[in-house]
């Protein structure tokens, strides 16, 4: 390692400045999710001004993603079992804008609700025919689109009867290092949103209901899948660009 | 309340199953002269390591440029092949990750500031319904670090600490992030 060159000199660097989403994500510490006790900060979240690495990030396209990526069905000797679905809609920032060419990465389990993982030992089947990975990029218009089969709801440990509503898990980079997001999908009607912690740890509950997809009959296909429709909307940027002082 | 954005969720227990690239450690090739290596545990509250979290770096190039439209400096294709700023991997069973990738150059700051080297780090987990974030700096560059105005901000020089790598062998840094504890590391709010 060397010691880095001198700064290059700033005259005028007016900088982009991205929303802060004030109540929108869960909080770290969310007792009903055990697992949340021992993986949380306890000292309180130290204010960064958003400058050029957070305002900056990496720009992923079609070179991270092979053909039959989008296609969760594809890619094996045979086809999974389960309901086929359609997942699709647009990546969008909170400021409007559509966020085109951007990288979404999927998880999921399978139509029984079983990760083909090692580490599940949820005794529902695995489908050999289903890995529950894909990637796809969003188009000029932020639009995206996966074929997959509709997961299972399975059991888990954090408390006696314990089950996860069905979902699907998102992986979004958008543009810049401050719209990263991690999150998950779910599907509409699902008796067990009341009884889930992880998807109640979301304190506001309209910003809980962004996360349930909706059935969309325009974008089923007859004789072949059923479709839902799931918009996400990233931290877009303020009005205001100009800023002095700590602009998060 | 912010108009509308999609809340975060954990990324559970699986996220092998999605996250995990042949190149993801790789924010240079390990040939690439000046290439260094960071690595470290990602340890609970009780010290445990995390099998199932990730790691995610990114910073500036050794220019202190970005290839990003959004630099009002301009987007500057880096001058080394095959660097893109950006890396990831997944804790093994032990907690550890390890990247690869080139020393950052000091940032120009629109307070007239400069900003140290460093890289600013995005860590997901299960048992995490949101990502933490915190940033790496480097052991040897004592006078930058000293007029960065992140650490500045840091009172507290027992936390500030936590923030900067340990020097391993040549070309290594060594950088633990503590969730919770005692030598908790610093995370920010972004």
């Amino acid at each position: 390692m060397t010691v880095s060159n001198p700064p290059v000199a700033s005259g005028g660097l007016v900088l982009p400045r991205y929303e802060v989403a004030a109540g929108v994500h869960p909080p770290l510490d969310s007792p009903a999710y055990r697992s949340s006790a021992l993986r949380h900060p306890k000292q309180p979240l130290v204010p960064l001004a958003q400058r050029l690495t957070e305002i900056t990030g990496p720009l992923f396209g079609a070179e991270r993603v092979g053909e039959p990526d989008a296609d969760l069905t594809a890619g094996h000797p045979g086809e999974p079992i389960g309901e086929r679905i359609i997942v699709h809609g647009r990546v969008v920032d909170s400021d409007g804008r559509p966020v085109p060419d951007a990288l979404i990465e999927v998880w999921q389990a399978n139509a029984a609700g079983r990760y083909h993982h090692v580490v599940d030992d949820h005794p529902a089947p695995i489908d050999p025919n289903f890995s529950g990975g894909g990637r796809c990029v969003t188009d000029s218009l932020g639009r995206y689109r996966f074929v997959t089969v509709k997961p299972g709801p399975y059991p888990w440990g954090n408390h006696y009867n314990a089950w996860r509503p069905a979902h699907i898990h998102f992986s979004l980079f958008g543009r810049a290092f401050t719209q990263r997001l991690i999150t998950q999908m779910f599907f509409p009607g699902d008796p067990l949103f009341p009884l889930d912690p992880i998807f109640n740890s979301i304190p506001d509950e309209r910003a809980r209901q962004r996360l349930i997809s909706s059935f969309d009959i325009e974008t089923t296909v007859p004789d072949w899948a059923m479709a839902y429709r799931w918009d996400i909307v990233l931290r877009g940027r303020t009005a205001t660009v100009f800023e002095n002082g700590d602009g998060r | 309340m912010s108009a509308g954005i999609t809340p975060s969720q954990t990324v559970g227990p699986y996220l092998a199953l999605g996250l995990p690239w042949a190149d993801g450690p790789f924010a240079a090739t390990p040939d690439t002269p000046g290439a260094i290596r960071i690595s470290g545990l990602v340890l609970d509250g009780e010290g445990v390591p995390l099998p199932d979290a990730v790691v995610e770096t990114w910073q500036a190039d050794p220019d202190g440029r970005f290839d990003h439209p959004d630099d009002p400096r301009g987007a500057v294709q880096p001058g080394v092949a095959g660097f893109r700023g950006f890396a990831r991997c997944l804790t093994d069973g032990a907690g550890r990750y390890e990247i690869v990738t080139l020393k950052p150059g000091s940032l120009p700051t629109p307070d007239g500031d400069t900003e140290a080297p460093h890289l600013d780090v995005s860590v997901f987990g299960r048992g995490m319904l949101n990502r933490v974030v915190t940033r790496i700096y480097f052991p040897d560059e004592e006078a930058a670090n000293a007029a960065d105005p992140v650490l500045r901000a840091i009172a507290d020089p027992r936390r500030r600490a936590t923030l900067i790598g340990e020097p391993g062998g040549d070309g290594e840094l060594r950088f633990d992030i503590r969730l919770q504890g005692d030598a908790e590391t610093v995370f920010f709010d972004v």
